[in-house]
């Protein structure tokens, strides 16, 4: 929200009010509901001069509610007064904002002057028409085998990471962000990244990271750190997408938008919620939540007729390491699949620790196969999913009936799991393209009997499958 | 009819997200419609408080300043009916998208109204009346060509009875142009309104006789619904239920599909615009998006018309259930509807009843769950005639917080329902789609659907189908077993029961969507894939108790064959069936002379 660039001299004269009431939480009531608009952006100078932010939830002739963007802490119902300063919430926007950082609500905190912008654009966006969507088909190489192979990444999809604190999920992130590559090259590709309550560590992380990949260019950032103004993030992902919408849909770019933490989001659309005194739903977050996230999420696409494209990377904490909480739960409703990150992988030193188990693309089919990555893909797919899910399961057995009870199958299974987690999920830093991870895939099928392969086309048996030595010296009955 | 009031204008008091007061209003009445605001935006009266109404608004309510102006319509929230709803593409309140689109480009502007129905396009009337014919609600007053297929009945509205004055000829007129008028004085258009929230009413309901055939082998066989029946499908996220609603939506034996996107995701309804209309309608060969009528509303539209969506969805079901059609809901999700009462009802402030749900959300459900069934519609029946009949099939998917059934929402939809097909998180992450968990699932029609099956499914179908459930049923006691101490204590007897009991579910149970051959199995298919793996598992079992080993009989290469049977095609499968099955005859005989 760099709101209208004015300088105080050019700047209207604004009434100011002094009607505050009442103070809770994140909120400021006014007396009088009638002077501002639903939704309008307030200032609210206090008494020893400084100036916060405020936006008006609630108008009535009796009250207004209005949250304080930077929190209440020594605002008194005395001394501070209102003044509207916007309509409505906007961000200016212009190519000019690559390479550039903000904080989480659009001030540059880089160094640099405000950018030099386009135009002013609404935050919260406007609904995307359902028939103006086009399908979301292009295949986005991450150069990670656990996305790429299990779990493609298409254009236009919104495809959450979920992890447990601790987890290396920052890594994976910025491992996407290094190698993500769509199948045309000339395509401009972007990043814009919204951080919500991150520490000043991580920001670090991300910053230095993105800089010495030599994305920094691409990269515009808003960053709401873990000790600036909660009720602020609120904002950050509004105006990541705002800028996201414009690069995409009008300058005609390939936008990736990461988003983390949306757990600090959800927790600071709670104190909200908490404030206003709104009977709480599960776990004390808003009832309202889903459709809360949803005009987060939905922001992701493409249009019929346009070139560019917003595809969205959200990464939430859970909590607990439980993914049926709020947060990840209705984030799962909303989004087109997760990638969920493994607590005993990363024990075991497997990088990225992607449990491909509770993972889903579902997009994942109109991005692959024949033209698009291989014509082998799907079928290969299904054929080490289900034959790893087989060996965990045999891996669970073991632990009730020991390793000698196990039949000769079984071992090979085991052996196959083993392998799966430490050589094709665990390919550290290593980018493989996609025909690398299929190869590296077959080879690890050769660990099987060929009888086993029945996911899998006859054809493609014949063209990739070579046995391997224990398993070719095996009869088959 | 919709009644028509003059219209009250007052003034805007209270904006609280999607939920607006205005006063000065008195006179206005519950569910009444509102232009709210300058922009005009469209809210629908929820509360009276002496001169004060609240209403939910169908669109953002960012900017209002109170004091503006809020007109009531002197209407409720009514959609339009008539020919050009096949093959449309309508919001919650039946605003056409694609106007929308022309009108304010590819994001939805606030304030925008267009007719449901072109106003200026001209249908080819064929009228099917006479003068001097008294005509009463229901009855047929022309037909017109809606779609290659579909003959659309121009109907008499519910509450209308008169005698004919005139009638137009054989031509073309628009939607609004008069086709009959009445001795009264009244004009009827092919073009009628009806409320949403107001069941259109029939002469009565009928027992469900027929079944709801879907294609889907768990669906058809182990848990059939009737045509006109209802099944609830609550799943945690990512387990089937999206796919669940549009694989039906293509393959179900219905003549018309009502498909309402509630609360969901815009990408998917981009799928089906972009899937369906290259596909045929199983029924008339004709594009499947012609027997299709689209009412979304996505998680990011305005919360409000989200509630709205049903109803329009429902009501437009009614409408060509009422002129004999076999008509098939499907509402993903019915939960986003609740979530949208309970938003609603948050603002008003009301007493929350189980997790902050409104005390009435399960007389809204049942409500709902009640305008669907097989129903003798009204209209005069002609001496030797037999009265024409419709029905309505509703699939509400269900998407309860954490994957938990024990919310309200799920059961309340099963009190009502008459099929529980429950997905089930850990069958999707085995990729055991669709993901129906056959322990927890079930269908109250299979008695009144059995004469059917007797009659009309493939030979043993009712039999079979037991047979099925009983070895499901004995295999997962046998797994539980095997948990506990190893494969090793089983018998061959009792690892034959595993062995089969894993075929049936990942041959015959599993159905791969996005397959080719085997996203729609008829009955035949269906019915002979069981057949073959129950015969499998009788031979095998004789040949057992003839002292041949499980292994040698697991090991036979015509294991393979029955795995892949179900890849073959509808058309292809029989001969395929009979050449596997004899193989599979005379593979287990040979494995009993070798014995060991
Ligand atoms: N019958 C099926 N055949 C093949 N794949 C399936 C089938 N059913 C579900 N899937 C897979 O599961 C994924 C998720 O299914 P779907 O989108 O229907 O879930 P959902 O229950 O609607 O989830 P949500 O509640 O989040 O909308 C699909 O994208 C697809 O990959
Ligand atoms: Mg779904």
């Amino acid at each position: 929200m760099t709101g209208n660039n004015q300088t105080p001299a050019e700047a209207p004269l604004r009434a100011e009010y002094w009607d505050l009431t009442y103070i809770s939480g994140p909120l400021v009531f006014l007396k009088n509901g009638g002077r501002f608009p639903s939704g309008a952006i307030l200032e609210l100078t206090m008494a020893n001069g400084e100036v916060r932010q405020g936006q008006v939830l609630e108008a009535s002739t009796s009250h207004a509610v209005v949250q304080v963007l930077q929190g209440t802490q020594g605002v008194d119902v005395k001394g501070a007064s209102v003044s509207l300063k916007q309509d409505v919430a906007t961000i200016g926007v212009s190519t000019a904002l690559l390479g550039r950082r903000f904080n989480g609500t659009g001030v540059p905190i880089d160094g640099l002057p405000p950018a030099v912008v386009d135009k002013e654009m609404n935050i919260n966006g406007a609904p995307m028409n359902p028939v103006a969507r086009d399908k979301p088909n292009d295949f986005i190489e991450t150069g990670v085998t656990a996305i790429d192979e299990f779990n493609t990444l298409v254009r236009g999809q919104k495809l959450p990471i979920f992890f447990g604190s601790g987890l290396p999920a920052n890594e994976v992130a910025n491992l996407i962000v290094q190698q993500a590559r769509t199948r045309d090259a000339s395509e401009q590709f972007v990043v814009v990244f919204g951080a919500m309550g991150i520490t000043e560590r991580e920001a670090n992380y991300f910053m230095t990271a993105f800089d010495e990949g030599g994305q920094g260019g691409r990269v515009v950032a808003f960053i709401n750190k873990a000790n600036d103004p909660a009720i602020e993030r609120v904002f950050t992902p509004r105006c990541a997408l705002t800028v996201a919408e414009y690069l995409a849909y009008e300058m005609d770019y390939q936008v990736l938008v990461i988003l983390t933490d949306m757990t600090s989001y959800c927790e600071a659309l709670r104190q909200v919620s908490s404030a206003r005194e709104e009977i709480p739903g599960r776990r004390g977050y808003p009832g309202y939540m889903y459709t809360d996230l949803s005009t987060i999420y939905e922001r992701a696409g493409r249009i019929r007729g346009r070139k560019g494209s917003v595809t969205q990377m959200p990464m939430l904490t859970m909590p607990d390491d439980d993914i049926t909480h709020p947060i990840p739960d209705l984030t799962g409703y909303i989004t087109e699949g997760q990638i969920v990150l493994s607590r005993s992988l990363h024990r075991q030193g497997v990088f990225p620790p992607v449990d491909i188990i509770p993972c889903l693309s579902r997009l994942m089919n109109n991005g692959i196969g024949e033209g698009r990555t291989r014509g082998d893909h799907r079928q290969v797919a299904n054929q080490l999913y289900s034959a790893y899910a087989q060996g965990l399961d045999i891996r669970k057995l073991m632990t009730i009936i020991g390793e000698d009870a196990l039949s000769d199958m079984d071992k090979k299974f085991l052996k196959f799991a083993i392998q799966f987690e430490r050589e094709l999920i665990g390919q550290g830093w290593t980018r493989r393209t996609i025909d690398e991870s299929l190869d590296a895939s077959w080879k690890l099928l050769s660990l099987l009997p060929r009888a086993e392969l029945t996911r899998i086309d006859t054809k493609y048996v014949d063209l990739y499958y070579k046995a391997g030595e224990e398993t070719a010296a095996a009869p088959v009955s | 009819m919709v009644q028509t009031r003059e219209p009250i204008t007052g003034k805007l008091c209270l904006v609280s997200g999607p939920m607006i007061g205005a006063s000065g209003m008195l006179g206005v009445s519950m569910g009444e419609m509102l232009r709210v605001g300058t922009l005009g935006l469209i809210g629908e009266v929820i509360r009276i408080n002496g001169d004060t109404v609240y209403a939910q608004v169908f669109e953002d309510t960012g900017g209002m300043m109170l004091g503006e102006p809020v007109t009531s319509l002197g209407y409720p929230l009514s959609v339009e009916l008539g020919p050009g709803l096949l093959g449309g593409v309508f919001d919650g309140i039946q605003r056409p998208l694609e106007v929308l689109r022309a009108m304010s480009g590819d994001f939805i502007a606030r304030g925008l109204t267009a007719p449901a129905l072109d106003r200026e396009k001209k249908w080819g009337f064929t009228p099917t009346v006479t003068v001097g014919q008294k005509v009463v609600g229901g009855d047929v007053l022309g037909t017109v060509q809606e779609t290659r297929a579909f003959m659309h009945r121009v109907l008499v509205p519910p509450n209308v009875s008169g005698v004919i004055k005139s009638v137009v000829s054989a031509g073309e007129y628009t939607v609004e142009q008069p086709v009959v008028v009445l001795e009264d004085g009244s004009e009827l258009a092919m073009m009628q309104r009806w409320p949403v929230k107001r069941p259109r009413p029939v002469v009565r309901k009928l027992p469900a006789t027929e079944p709801f055939v879907t294609g889907q082998r768990v669906l058809d066989c182990i848990f059939p619904v009737a045509l006109g029946g209802s099944a609830v499908v609550p799943g945690g996220f990512g387990t089937g239920k999206t796919v669940v609603e549009q694989t039906l939506s293509k393959y179900c034996n219905a003549d018309i599909i009502v498909y309402v996107g509630c609360g969901e995701r815009g990408n998917e309804m981009a799928d089906v615009l972009d899937e369906f209309p290259a596909l045929t309608d199983p029924k008339t060969g004709d594009s499947l998006m012609n027997r299709t009528i689209l009412v979304v509303n996505t998680s990011n539209m305005p919360v409000a018309a989200r509630e709205a969506s049903v109803y329009s969805g429902i009501t437009l079901a009614e409408y060509y259930r009422d002129q004999g059609f076999s008509v098939a809901i499907m509402a993903d999700s019915s939960s986003r509807w609740a979530e949208a009462l309970r938003e609603i009802s948050s603002r008003l402030e009301e007493m929350p009843g189980e997790e902050g749900y409104p005390t009435y959300l399960s007389a809204r459900i049942a409500e709902f769950y009640e305008r669907t069934g097989r129903a003798e519609v009204l209209g005069t029946v002609a001496e030797g005639e037999e009265p024409r009949q419709g029905s309505m099939t509703l699939v509400a998917a269900v998407s309860p917080a954490g994957g938990d059934f024990s919310e309200p929402v799920t059961q309340t939809s099963l009190r009502v329902a008459g099929g529980f097909w429950g997905l089930d998180a850990a069958l999707a992450y085995r990729r055991h789609y669709p993901a129906i968990n056959w322990k927890v699932s079930y269908t109250l029609y299979l008695e009144t659907l059995k004469p059917w099956f007797r009659d009309n499914a493939p030979k043993g179908w009712l039999e079979n189908r037991q047979r099925a459930m009983d070895l499901l049923q004995r295999d997962a006691e046998m797994q539980e077993i095997v948990q506990l101490v190893g494969p090793d204590a089983l018998q061959d007897g009792e690892r034959l029961i595993l062995e089969t009991g894993k075929m049936v579910r990942e041959v015959f149970l599993q159905q791969n969507a996005f397959s080719d051959n085997d996203a729609f199995s008829s009955l035949e298919k269906t019915g002979g894939l069981l057949e073959t793996l129950l015969e499998f598992y009788d031979l095998s079992k004789n040949a057992i108790e003839n002292g041949v080993t499980l292994n040698r009989l697991m090991g036979l290469p015509v294991r393979e064959d029955i795995a892949r049977l179900r890849n073959e095609s509808n058309a292809n499968f029989a001969d395929k069936r009979a050449t596997v099955c004899a193989r599979m005859r005379a593979d287990v005989a040979a494995a009993a002379t070798k014995k060991g």
